[in-house]
C-alpha cells in the first residue's frame, strides 16, 4: 500500500437524505436529491450544465444549505468529519487569486495543515507526503514555482495533489478532467483506482461520459433530480442516460459501445464486482 | 557647519522625550499596520480597512466623553460597522462596496458631529490628521500593548490567516473556524486603525494599511518574508518620518505616508524581478534571444 493512502481507515458512509437546494436568486438546483455512497468505489456524477452537479459538491461540503434535507458522515454533520481531515474537496474552478504570494508546495501543504499542530509546523512526513503528492500529479518539477506561473491543466494538478496529501478517506471532485489532456486524464484515473483501492470513496463528476464505464463502479445522473443511481452495468444505460440528458444527448455520446444493459456492460469486461 | 555641528544637529531631537516617544510609538504603530497590511492587500480588503480607519471614530469619540479607553471604543465601533455592514449586505442587493462606503461615512459623520458637540479631551485636528508627536503617555501603552497582542496572534496563527486570505473553502473543508479568523483578522484591523489614528490621522490611516503590504508584494513572492519585509518597511517610514518632521515643522502623518510612498515607488521601479525595470530588461532579453 503507498503511503498516500488514507490513514483514517476505510471511508465512513457519506449520506445524502432528501436534499433539496435553492439559490436566493430563487433557482432550484436540486430537488429531494438522496445517494448514500457506503464501500470504497468511484461514483461518476454525470448531467448537463446546470444540473446541479457542482451544487451537490458544495452541499455535502456544508458551503451551501439545503433548504430541506441534510448531508451526513459516518453519521454524523459533516463538520466533523472535515475536523478530522478526512473529506479533500477539488472545486471545479479554484476561485483564488493567482497572484497570491505562494508556491506550488506551499499550496499543496495546504492539504496538511489541518493535521498539524498549534502553529502549523510542518514535519518530515508532511513534507515527504507533499513531495510523494507532487511527483504522483507529475508536478515534482514544479514545486518553487509561484502558483500564478502555471498553465490551467497545471493549476487543476497542483490542486489534486493537496487533495491527495490530506490523505482524506472522502474525496469529492468536481470536473477534475475538464481542460487536461489525455495523458493527464489518465494518471488522474490510475490515480483514483489507487485511492479506492486505499479504501478511499470517490464522488467525481465530469463530462466525459465515454470514461464513465471504464473507471466508474456505480453513476449517479443528475438533472435537477436524481434521475438515477447505482452501479454501472445497470444504471449507465441509454434509457436513462437520455432521461438525463434528453434531447442534447447525442452531443456527449460517443459515437457507439454505448452499454444498452447489463450483459452489453459485461461483455465488454466491466464487471462491477472489481471494484469490491 | 562642522561635522561636530552636524551630528549635534542630527542629535537634537533625541534630546526630547517627546521626540522619543513619537519616533518609538510611530515605529511601533509603522510594524503593526505593516503587519495586518500582508492580509490587508492580498484579501482585497484595502476599501475595508479605509472604512474601518472611519468607522472608529464615533467608538473613539465616545470613549472619550465618558473617559474610557481608546481601544475599547475603537473596537467596539468598528465591530459595530463590520456587523452592520454584513447586515445590509445580506437584505439588499447592494454591491459590497456601495455598502461600504455609506456605513463607513455614516459612522464617521457621526464621529465628527460627537467630537464637535461634546466636549472632551479629544481635538478634531488630532482625529482627522493625528498627533504623534504630542501623543500621552496612557495612549502610548495601549498602542504597545495592542500591537504586542497583534503581533503575538500573527506570529502564532499567521499560517491559519494566510490559509483563510488565500482559500477560504479549504480552510473550511479541513476543519478551521474560518468565522473564527474572518473576526480576529477584523479586530486586529480595527486595533490597527486605532493605533494608526493617533500616529496619522483618520484620512491617512489606511496608506499605513496598505502601502508596506503593497511594497512588500513588488519584492517578494513568498508571504512569509512579506511578513517581515511590510513591518520592517512600516516602522522605517513612521520612524524617520517622525523624526524628520523635528527639522522639516510638517505634518508628521503626511512625512510619514509620504516617506512610505516613495518607498514603494522604488520598489515599483527597481524591485529586483517584479519591478517595472527588470520587466523591461526581460524584454528587451527575449526580444534579442528571438531570432
Ligand atoms: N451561486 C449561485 N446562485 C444562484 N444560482 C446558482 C448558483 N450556483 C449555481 N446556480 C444555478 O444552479 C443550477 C445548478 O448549477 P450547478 O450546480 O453549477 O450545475 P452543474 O455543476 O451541474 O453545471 C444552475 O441553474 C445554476 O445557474
Ligand atoms: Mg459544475
Amino acid at each position: 500500500m503507498s503511503s498516500t493512502d488514507p490513514k483514517s481507515g476505510p471511508a465512513p458512509v457519506v449520506r445524502v437524505d432528501d436534499v433539496t437546494v435553492a439559490y436566493r436568486s430563487g433557482t432550484v438546483a436540486l430537488e429531494g436529491v438522496s445517494l448514500t455512497l457506503d464501500r470504497p468505489s468511484i461514483c461518476g456524477l454525470v448531467g448537463m450544465n446546470g444540473a446541479g452537479k457542482s451544487t451537490l459538491f458544495k452541499t455535502i461540503m456544508g458551503f451551501v444549505e439545503p433548504t430541506r434535507g441534510k448531508v451526513s458522515i459516518g453519521g454524523r454533520p459533516v463538520s466533523a468529519a472535515q475536523k478530522e481531515n478526512i473529506v479533500a474537496y477539488v472545486p471545479q474552478a479554484e476561485e483564488v487569486d493567482w497572484t497570491f504570494p505562494v508556491s506550488v508546495a506551499d499550496v499543496v501543504m495546504m492539504g496538511r495543515q489541518g493535521r498539524m499542530g498549534f502553529l502549523r509546523m510542518p514535519g518530515g512526513t508532511d513534507r515527504r507526503l507533499v513531495a510523494e503528492s507532487l511527483a504522483r500529479v507529475g508536478m515534482a518539477d514544479f514545486a518553487d514555482r509561484q502558483i500564478g506561473e502555471l498553465s490551467g491543466g497545471q493549476r487543476k494538478r497542483v490542486f489534486l495533489a493537496r487533495a491527495l496529501a490530506q490523505q482524506a478517506s472522502i474525496l469529492l471532485l468536481d470536473e477534475p478532467f475538464t481542460g487536461v489532456d489525455v495523458r493527464t486524464e489518465e494518471a488522474i484515473i490510475a490515480i483514483l483506482r489507487d485511492l479506492r483501492a486505499g479504501g478511499a470513496i470517490v464522488l467525481v463528476s465530469t463530462h466525459d461520459l465515454a470514461t464513465v464505464p471504464a473507471f466508474c463502479d456505480s453513476v449517479a445522473m443528475v438533472n435537477r433530480r436524481l434521475v438515477a443511481f447505482g452501479p454501472v452495468a445497470t444504471t449507465f444505460t441509454e434509457a436513462n442516460l437520455s432521461r438525463a440528458f434528453g434531447g442534447t444527448l447525442h452531443r456527449f455520446l460517443p459515437g457507439h459501445g454505448l452499454p444498452a444493459g447489463p450483459d452489453a456492460a459485461a461483455a465488454r469486461g466491466l464487471a462491477l464486482g472489481a471494484a469490491g | 557647519m562642522t561635522t561636530a555641528e552636524i551630528a549635534a544637529l542630527l542629535a537634537e531631537p533625541f534630546g526630547y522625550g517627546f521626540m522619543i516617544k513619537a519616533i518609538a510609538g510611530g515605529a511601533a504603530v509603522g510594524a503593526l499596520c505593516g503587519l495586518l497590511s500582508c492580509f490587508v492587500t492580498l484579501k482585497g480588503w484595502s476599501l475595508l480597512g479605509d472604512a474601518l480607519s472611519h468607522a472608529v471614530v464615533p467608538g473613539v469619540a465616545i470613549a472619550a466623553i465618558f473617559g474610557l479607553p481608546f481601544v475599547a471604543g475603537a473596537v467596539v465601533a468598528g465591530v459595530f460597522a463590520v456587523g452592520a455592514i454584513g447586515f445590509v449586505e445580506r437584505n439588499s442587493l447592494l454591491k459590497n462596496d456601495a455598502v461600504i462606503g455609506v456605513v463607513f461615512t455614516a459612522m464617521f459623520a457621526l464621529g465628527l458631529f460627537l467630537i464637535s458637540v461634546f466636549p472632551s479631551n479629544l481635538r478634531l485636528t488630532t482625529i482627522l490628521f493625528g498627533n504623534l508627536l504630542g501623543v500621552a503617555d496612557a495612549d502610548l501603552w495601549q498602542v504597545a500593548a495592542v500591537g504586542a497582542l497583534a503581533v503575538g496572534i500573527v506570529a502564532l496563527k499567521w499560517k491559519d490567516l494566510l490559509l483563510f486570505c488565500f482559500d477560504a473553502g479549504h480552510a473550511r473543508s479541513i476543519g478551521l473556524d474560518t468565522r473564527l479568523l474572518h473576526g480576529v483578522l477584523l479586530g486586529l484591523l480595527s486595533l490597527a486603525a486605532v493605533a494608526a489614528l493617533q500616529a496619522v490621522g483618520a484620512l491617512l490611516v489606511v496608506a499605513m494599511l496598505i502601502t508596506p503590504g503593497a511594497t512588500a508584494l513588488l519584492l517578494t513572492d513568498r508571504f512569509g518574508r512579506m511578513l517581515v519585509i511590510a513591518p520592517a518597511l512600516g516602522a522605517l517610514a513612521a520612524a524617520l518620518g517622525a523624526y524628520a518632521s523635528f527639522f522639516l515643522d510638517g505634518s508628521t502623518g503626511g512625512l510619514i505616508v509620504a516617506l512610505q510612498t516613495a518607498i514603494f515607488f522604488v520598489a515599483f521601479l527597481f524591485a529586483p524581478r517584479r519591478g517595472v525595470l527588470a520587466g523591461r530588461r526581460r524584454a528587451a532579453a527575449a526580444a534579442e534571444a528571438a531570432p
